[in-house]
């Protein structure tokens, strides 16, 4: 195919055009687009806050910005990362992309519902850019109570309606996702004929309903408390605040593996295309995203063993957040023997994933210490608790989601991206992001605690290689924003499977066609069928029965 | 910039070694893992890379066994590190009965210390080496949180009711309080010392300087002041249960429930009376909400857990 072709054939992208094409489309590729657009603004925007945080850090006065501000800060990376990157990345832009074209169906079960997710989430974003524009949060992400719900002086009311709205996104479509999952699969595909993508997604989308919820629901409570002085969490006005914390971590725990889930299918994708191989143990990996989705609702209490709850509930919950690594810790061990004699290429997805598993072990295996009571009581609240998340939700998610982007962008915009400069894009990231990272689980130990303005001198140093590395991180970050921009009018032409990946997606034009199918696909084989050619297991223009 | 940077907290307290011992125990089994990891990334990466573009691997479905021996070691390191990590936990929050008391009070942003014998001290904490010492802690405003990195000990400060931290330090020094619990804007400023003292040197500070009341004097002038007497005392109306020897007794309340008298139940009989009533009393108490201040509710707390017993006298005569 050559570049005029893709021009010519009518395809997602060129059905037609204009500003009101996109914003009312109900195709899940365009809505997969307007939320890529709109978390990598996001991105950047937290990625600015973080970039002051860390700039300030590099002494130990507070020199650069106020105590106020620099509180505000760490608020609005926290807020911006978690809930306008992090939590809709990976579901609300590869998902909306993929899980259609993974299971043979023309579009999401509810395509008009799945816009409204997208205009749900910009005006919860909006109300948070509002709020920051104002003049900011000082709450921390965490909104503890009474803190948020009496004494800030800052525009919580607004920040937590903003993340009250963008909750009703989550839910749409996560409900969207499920139902499309029961009933849109192609002919012959059955469950465990699904890739595993598909099965994170399924287990997401379950937290999705049943946490977000909550979180809205205590948000309200804080907002009533905030406005009208209901006691619920003051005790001075007759509430209690640990209250608060359990119902905030009963959805924001929850919520840390609907951050890492989808990575989690995105790298089971990458690993078996790039060794060519199935995944080792595919019904134990399936299941484990199941089990993590199940029991990550009862471990919630780990985030409050030194917040006065009983010591006997935080034996029950250190026990519980045990068995939750035990899962995550059998999907490393099958990614890693899915690698044992394939056939190994390092193109940058696959770096991307490799990447992803080094830093989600040491992610991982310091979760561990968190849930370890009697560490867990020193290292609570200080920066070993900032790295551990950081590797999980940085070294984790944000590798998955680019590893992810890398790998669909052919699919995505018929166009491949530099692989020499993504490879070593993937290099400056993980080298940039251990630099910024791994010193804060050294200052956590000897007692730094987070959330400090200024510090103690003796911390300085290491503070000093955090912001070394976050400057390295930035570039790293900043590379796949310019040659990704650059690939969509100069990449070479893609084809319709460039990397030699089995799965629906690729048998299908790139870019697709809206209808993402000429027909109905009718599949006859199980996910990863890498040991067989691409024509023996095609699904498209052939009856089944042959 | 310090050059000479630390890269391990110092170890002041009893609790310190223990929690050590379990940090390396999981750093040695944390490593283990991750360099296994790594290396068999690095080994099949390299040995099985891709030699030629037509190269098929053949499939492998899986092997139940494997999984079920990569599930159940990490299944019984985990549990192991759950049981000693309990054990440490359990004992950082239950103090020894002979533990020295000091009352700490945290608002934005300082914390106020008050001695049993009356001395008070702001972001500065002085206790003797040796002697195990029990913080019994409550917030004005938002939550707080003592951290005494040195002693590998930490809880959080709460509006509204009592919690409580013990530590033995092990040796004399200056060692760093912080305030972990974000509360704010001066959060950061909510920093202090622990002054960690020899037993003598600890007395002859107890003796320097002192306001002259102990905790006990304190709490029975408040209790005069306020009119408790009138209803709780020896010679009163006994409209109100008498507080003799109270203390850490089971209290029977109306409705047949039994509640631990202890430091929160004191607590909210004064500022909530109509909470819990005690069996054969009327609700008639008003509330002293607003009336007392943390320090004086301490001072009243120490006062009545001053008060012995008619049996406990019994007996000592």
């Amino acid at each position: 195919m050559n570049v005029s072709e893709v021009e010519r054939r009518e395809h997602y992208l060129n059905v037609n055009y204009g500003i009101r094409s996109w914003l009312l489309t109900t195709d899940h590729k365009r809505i997969a687009w307007l939320y890529l657009l709109s978390v990598t603004l996001f991105f950047f925007i937290g990625g600015f806050f973080a970039t002051l945080i860390r700039l300030e850090l590099l002494t130990p006065q507070g020199d650069l910005v106020q105590a106020e501000t620099y509180n505000k800060l760490f608020t609005m990376h926290g807020v911006t990362m978690i809930f306008f990157f992090l939590i809709p990345s990976i579901p609300a832009v590869l998902g909306n992309f993929l899980v259609p074209m993974m299971i043979g169906a023309r579009d999401l079960a509810f395509p008009r519902l799945n816009l409204a997710s997208w205009y749900i989430f910009i005006l919860g974003g909006a109300f948070t850019v509002m709020a920051a524009a104002a003049g900011g949060v000082d709450t921390g992400w965490t909104f503890y109570t009474p803190y948020s719900s009496i004494y800030s002086n800052t525009h919580v009311v607004l920040t937590v309606v903003g993340i009250f709205v963008t909750g009703f996104s989550s839910i749409l479509t996560g409900l969207n996702f499920i139902v499309t999952i029961h009933k849109m699969r192609a002919p012959g595909m059955t469950w465990f004929r699904l890739p595993l993508f598909i099965w994170a997604h399924y287990a997401t989308s379950i937290i999705f309903v049943l946490g977000t919820p909550v979180i809205a629901i205590t948000l309200v409570l804080v907002a009533l408390e905030r406005i009208f002085r209901l006691g619920i969490f003051d005790p001075a006005l007759g509430g209690d605040p640990v209250l608060f914390q359990h119902l905030f971590w009963f959805y924001s725990h929850p919520a840390v593996y609907i951050m890492v889930l989808p990575a989690m299918g995105v790298v089971s994708e990458l690993i078996a295309c790039f060794s060519r191989k199935r995944v080792f143990g595919y019904s134990v990996v399936a299941f484990a995203s199941l089990g993590i989705a199940v029991i990550g609702f009862l471990v919630w209490g780990h985030h409050m063993f030194v917040s006065g709850q009983s010591v006997h509930a935080g034996m029950i919950f250190s026990l519980l957040s045990f068995l939750v690594a035990i899962p995550s810790a059998i999907k490393v061990f099958n990614w890693t023997a899915t690698l044992y004699k394939g056939s190994i290429s390092y193109d940058a997805p696959m770096l991307y994933a490799l990447g992803f598993i080094g830093l989600f072990t040491i992610g991982g295996l310091t979760g561990l210490f968190l849930a370890t009571l009697g560490i867990d009581v020193h290292v609570h609240d200080t920066y070993f608790v900032i790295a551990h998340f950081h590797y999980i939700m940085v070294g984790g998610s944000v590798m998955g989601y680019l590893g992810g982007i890398h790998f669909w962008w052919p699919k995505m915009t018929g166009r491949r991206y530099p692989e020499g400069w993504a490879r070593l894009a993937a290099l400056i990231i993980f080298i940039g992001f251990n630099l910024t990272f791994f010193p804060q689980f050294v200052l956590g130990y000897i007692g730094m605690p987070r959330r400090y303005h200024v510090y103690p001198p003796e911390f300085q140093v290491l503070n000093v290689m955090s912001t070394a590395g976050a400057s390295i991180l930035a570039v790293g970050y900043l590379l796949p924003l310019t040659y990704l921009i650059w690939s969509l009018r100069y990449g070479t032409v893609a084809g319709r499977n460039p990397w030699g990946a089995r799965g629906l997606e690729w048998e299908t034009p790139s870019p697709p066609p809206t209808e993402n199918f000429e027909r109905t696909p009718t599949v006859t084989e199980g996910a990863y069928a890498y040991e067989k050619a691409p024509e023996e297991i095609s699904t498209l223009g052939r009856p089944a029965h042959v | 910039m310090n050059l000479g940077f630390p890269l391990f907290p110092e170890q002041a307290s009893t609790m310190a070694a223990r929690v050590d011992a379990l940090f390396y125990f999981l750093v040695a089994v944390t490593v283990f893992f991750a360099a296994l990891i790594f290396f068999m990334i690095v080994v099949f990466a390299v040995k099985y890379r891709r030699r030629s573009e037509d190269e098929r691997p053949r499939p492998i479905e899986g092997n139940f066994w494997l999984e079920i021996l990569w599930s159940a070691i990490p299944l019984g390191l985990t549990m192991v590190m759950f049981v000693w990590g309990a054990i440490i936990y359990f004992d950082i929050y239950n103090p020894p009965n002979d533990a020295l008391e000091i009352s700490i009070v945290g608002r934005q942003w300082m914390w106020k210390a008050q001695h049993a014998e009356g001395q008070r001290e702001i972001n500065e904490l002085h206790v003797p080496v040796g002697q195990a010492v029990k913080l019994t802690m409550t917030s004005e405003d938002v939550i707080h949180d003592v951290f005494l990195p040195a002693f590998r000990v930490k809880q959080d400060v709460l509006p509204g009711r009592y919690t409580t931290l013990w530590f033995q330090a092990t040796k004399a020094g200056e060692y760093p309080l912080f305030c972990s619990q974000y509360c704010g804007t001066q959060h950061s400023g909510m920093v202090g010392r622990v002054v960690v003292l020899e037993p003598a040197e600890f007395e002859k500070w107890l003796s320097g300087g002192a306001t002259g009341l102990s905790m006990i004097d304190q709490g029975a002038s408040l209790f005069k002041r306020f009119g408790c007497e009138t209803c709780h005392g020896a010679g009163g109306t006994s409209q109100g249960p008498s507080l003799a020897g109270l203390f850490g007794k089971t209290v029977k309340l109306q409705g047949g429930t039994t509640v631990t008298a202890d430091e929160n139940y004191i607590r909210e009989s004064i500022l909530d009376p109509r909470a819990k009533i005690v069996a054969g009393y009327q609700p008639i108490m008003p509330t002293f909400k607003g009336l007392v201040s943390e320090e004086g509710l301490l001072q009243l707390i120490a006062y009545i857990k001053s008060l012995e017993g008619a049996e406990r006298k019994a007996a000592q005569k």
